[in-house]
């Protein structure tokens, strides 16, 4: 077990892994996430309360959740990266930060236009949309800061203080927000995301989240080998990987 | 060599506690404060010019202003608060005093608390007090601004805590100033919400006691954590010049 | 289905554009996002294959000479 860990740190064979695992990734990926959104979009019966504006569930759902998750993996990489040096941690973090905040921004799109035909307006300072907002700013800052800093061990490091700063700050915002937002809401408004919701939406909703994590693994994986092969330039089995044109 | 010479450095074990060096560490930032005033008035007037700027953009009249007013100054006060911790590492970076500190026996987190907390002496505990004249100009009623006022007392020091992690993080850089503010920002904002959500309650006359608590207990939270935050990211910036 | 037509499927009961326009965002930035890592990497991998040819070419083009310890003399004035 220990020598997978082992492993683990080492870009060259995280390199290879990746290559091999991308292919499925993106395959799978697409055809979960296609089938799920068909499904929500054409077959799925139309809510009773909102109509056919709710099938944009299909799409904020998974951006939300990967919103969330990406910033949870961060953290985790952070905590690596500060404990126990590992460069793929560095990377990991670096080349994520990005999508998550797209996958962010799209969440709060996909809210705000969700939010016009259900409560007549474009953006409500609900606790959901607020908390997203304050998510989007914590991916722009450690983009920002990442790109500040020259030294890339030392960005690394800086921007793994951040997060970890940041992830301990996030229950605490949500806390605050949601309490904020139950006093000054003017009416209290259930998105459908009660366990109640029949087999015919949830379904698709599942297939669609579990797409869009596959298709994020092929994301991060493509990345983090584009940011393996700037950091390792120098080494021998970059030099023969490149020169042999593979990867 | 002369056996009767003395060493020229002391061994580590006859070198201060850990309390006396955060009160020098707290004494010299307050000594080095005062022969530079400027760093110390800016803040204020900043704070007192934001709070004028809200009835001059928005409205004067005496029903927003009592409604809006203990949100107005909190905010003035936070972007005070994060105006001036510019200063909190920058000279010492500048002249190398911050890396003879990183440098002591002593642990950094401790040190680093001292600093903030002088900070907060030199900053916040100000912005407090200045905050009952500003509340009459917004025409809150003698209640809010008290409860305003406890609530700066317990907020501000959470700011310039959490505030030197970000100072410390982003120390050296170009566009600190700027940068600082994005990543601060979204870690202040549960505390203002607290910060003027306790004013809104005690102004329909519901307890405080609550509000007040949690506040507390951010206070506590920031005060035990955010100094190891924070000596870990002077480390990094350091080492990173 | 549970449209009866193909007209009804895009106009949703007149959610059509709100539903339309965050399915055409979400596509165009999750595939853009794709395509552009994508593009990088090439990218990235075509210009260390440059440098790395630029770096043989001159090495071959100059025969490496083997470190020496020749002492140099230098003026101690």
């Amino acid at each position: 077990m220990w020598q997978f860990f082992h492993k683990l740190g080492s870009p060259k064979w995280f390199f290879g892994i990746a290559t091999r695992f991308m292919p499925w990734l993106l395959a799978i990926g697409i055809i979960l996430l296609l089938v799920g959104l068909v499904w929500g979009l054409a077959f799925a019966p139309k809510d009773y309360l909102q109509g056919n504006s709710y099938r944009i569930i299909f799409i904020h759902v998974p951006t939300a959740f990967l919103a969330q998750s990406i910033y949870i993996m961060m953290a985790s990489a952070a905590i690596v990266t500060l404990v126990w040096r590992m460069k793929l941690a560095d990377v990991f973090v670096k080349a994520v930060a990005p999508v998550g905040l797209v996958f962010t921004f799209l969440s709060l799109f996909t809210g705000a236009v969700w939010g016009k035909p259900t409560w007549g307006t474009w953006w409500v300072w609900d606790a959901r949309l607020t908390s997203m907002l304050i998510l989007l700013f914590l991916y722009g800052g450690a983009i920002a800061l990442d790109r500040a800093i020259n030294d890339e061990k030392s960005a690394a490091r800086a921007v793994a203080v951040l997060v970890l700063v940041g992830v301990v700050n996030i229950p605490i915002i949500k806390y605050s927000v949601e309490w904020w937002n139950t006093l000054h809401q003017p009416a209290t408004f259930k998105l459908t995301e009660k366990p109640s919701m029949p087999v015919e939406m949830w379904v698709p909703l599942l297939l669609s989240v579990l797409g869009l994590y596959l298709l994020f693994g092929w994301l991060a994986c493509m990345r983090m080998k584009t940011e393996i092969v700037m950091r390792e330039q120098k080494t021998r089995w970059v030099r023969e990987l490149v020169m042999a044109g593979r990867g | 060599m002369n056996a009767d010479r003395r060493p020229a450095l002391k061994p580590v074990s006859e070198s201060v506690g850990p309390i006396a060096a955060m009160a020098a560490v707290f004494a010299r930032d307050v000594r080095v404060a005062f022969r530079q005033r400027q760093d110390l008035l800016n803040p204020l007037l900043f704070f007192i010019m934001v709070v004028t700027l809200f009835p001059l953009g928005v409205s004067p009249e005496v029903a927003f202003l009592k409604q809006s007013g203990a949100g107005i100054l909190w905010v003035a006060a936070l972007l005070s608060v994060l105006l001036s911790l510019d200063h909190l590492f920058r000279h010492d970076f500048d002249d190398g005093t911050l890396e003879q500190l990183v440098l002591q026996p002593q642990p950094l987190f401790l040190l680093v608390l001292a600093k903030t907390a002088a900070h907060w002496v030199l900053t916040g505990l100000p912005l407090v007090l200045l905050a009952p004249v500003l509340g009459v100009m917004v025409h809150l009623d003698g209640n809010s601004i008290a409860i305003l006022c406890l609530t700066l007392l317990i907020g501000t020091p959470v700011l310039s805590m959490i505030g030197a992690i970000g100072a410390a993080l982003t120390l050296g850089l170009r566009s600190a100033g700027v940068l600082l503010s994005l990543l601060i920002i979204p870690l202040y904002i549960p505390v203002l919400i607290f910060g003027t959500g306790t004013v809104a309650a005690a102004a329909e006359g519901a307890p405080v006691g609550g509000y007040l608590a949690l506040m507390g207990a951010f206070l506590v939270l920031a005060v035990t954590l955010s100094p190891f935050a924070s000596a870990a990211a002077l480390r990094i910036s350091l080492s990173n010049s | 289905m549970a449209f009866d037509s193909f007209s009804a499927f895009i106009a949703m009961e007149g959610h059509g554009p709100y539903v339309w326009t965050c399915y055409g965002v979400f596509a165009v930035l999750l595939v853009g996002l794709m395509i552009w890592s994508s593009r990088h990497h090439q990218a990235v991998m075509a210009s260390c294959k440059r440098r790395y040819q630029q770096q043989e070419s001159s090495n071959s083009a100059r025969p490496k000479q083997a470190a020496t310890f020749a002492r140099v003399e230098v003026s101690q004035e």
